[in-house]
């Protein structure tokens, strides 16, 4: 059974606390968007969530496989897009890399992509992870419109299919019945 | 992710644009500088020689070690290997994996260069290539397990020098010591090669898993 909930959960950075007492529970074909100004704690709840960092305080539960949408893109640059996913995702790259309309990117390097060309091959790795539990640090960083529009409906897919989001973002990412994590 | 691909990715790396040939060829300029520091007496370089491969491999394992750990931090790369919950200490194992296979059997071809520079003897040069064979490992894994350490910090390469250097002296010591042929230095540098294999994985990992915090 797919979950991810946080109890009571504190997060304390460089001596500082950036956000106590939060809790909230997801279950299968639920979401949650953070939001919040810049620097209240969003990426860390997002890493928090994936596991990465150790609250301060509080219990995260987490059941399913994660996949994580981190500042950082994780790619290596001197190889083609195909290859530099492949290494993450196998032979599922052909199809998240349609999924993500960068089909005909797949041998160009990934030094000469444009920012949200990485954002979308981003995606594209948590598209094609096959993991329960998605966390998106700032998804739509980089994306035209049609981008935005794009990921709105791979997390609807992706919950519609049983799956858990959790979208940390300061800009607007539609995301229909979620719950709500305002911090700050 | 399988160990296999996470050496290959790292050797592929390392080797990509020539990066392997520069422990190498630092390896060699070392080697060639000095005869000129010591004098052209054959018979001295020849008794120093063995000792001298051994203080140049030691510093050709620690040149690339600012690329070993550090860059695949900032890129996230280690954040995505932690989800997909691989133990950390299995990615330091292969990064020593592909540092030895990156370093190691060039190195050793080198050497053979070098003995010739130091006009080593055959016997005394295979004692040298046995000894490179016994000792690397425990040298790459020191640079992993340095490389960890030092990630994210501003002038990393300088203090990487300074952690990892005296703590390679074990292996400086019964390496060059086993250029005598005592079996006792082979056996101790076998030791402290192993220990230093077997402790690296985990310390990196330790130190990487602090420098997310």
């Amino acid at each position: 059974m797919t979950r991810l909930a946080f109890d009571d959960v504190a997060c304390l950075r460089g001596g500082r606390v950036l956000f106590e007492g939060l809790g909230f529970a997801l279950a299968p074909g639920e979401a949650a968007l953070v939001t919040g100004p810049n620097g209240v704690g969003k990426s860390s709840l997002v890493r928090i969530a994936a596991g990465l960092l150790r609250p301060a305080a509080g219990e995260v539960t987490r059941e399913g496989a994660v996949a994580l949408l981190g500042e950082a893109h994780a790619l290596d640059p001197e190889w083609s897009l195909r290859h530099a996913l492949g290494y993450w995702i196998g032979d599922r790259t052909a199809t998240a890399l349609a999924a993500l309309g960068l089909a005909h990117l797949a041998e160009v390097p990934v030094r000469v992509l444009s920012t949200g060309q990485r954002r979308r091959a981003g995606l594209a790795r948590v598209v094609g992870s096959n993991a329960a539990i998605w966390l998106l640090d700032e998804p739509a960083n980089g994306l035209d419109d049609d981008g935005v529009a794009l990921l709105e409906r791979l997390i609807a897919a992706h919950r519609g299919a049983g799956g858990i989001a959790v979208v940390a973002t300061h800009t607007t990412v539609a995301l229909p019945g979620a719950q709500p994590v305002r911090l700050g | 992710m399988r160990f296999g691909a996470i050496v290959a990715r790292d050797l592929r790396r390392a080797w990509s644009g020539g990066g392997a040939w520069w422990p190498v060829a630092f390896f060699l300029l070392v080697a060639c500088l000095f005869p000129f520091a010591a004098g052209p007496d054959a018979a001295l370089l020849a008794r120093i020689g063995g000792g001298v491969i051994w203080a140049a491999a030691l510093l050709a394992a620690l040149l690339p070690v600012e690329r070993l750990v550090g860059p695949d931090v900032e890129a996230g790369v280690i954040d995505q290997y932690a989800v997909r919950g691989t133990p950390l200490a299995l990615v330091a194992f292969a990064k020593i994996v592909a540092h030895w296979l990156g370093f190691a059997p060039p190195l050793m071809l080198a050497a053979v260069v070098a003995g010739g520079l130091f006009d080593l003897s055959a016997a005394t040069l295979a004692r040298v290539e046995w000894g490179l064979l016994i000792g690397t490992p425990g040298l790459a894994a020191l640079a992993v397990a340095t490389a960890a350490l030092v990630a994210g910090l501003r002038g990393g390469g300088a203090v990487a020098g300074l952690v990892m250097l005296p703590l390679a002296i074990p292996l400086l010591i019964f390496g060059a010591g086993s250029l005598d042929g005592g079996a006792g230095a082979v056996k101790l540098l076998a030791a402290v090669s192993l220990l230093l294999t077997a402790g690296a994985p985990w310390i990196a990992a330790a130190a990487i898993r602090v420098g997310m915090d």
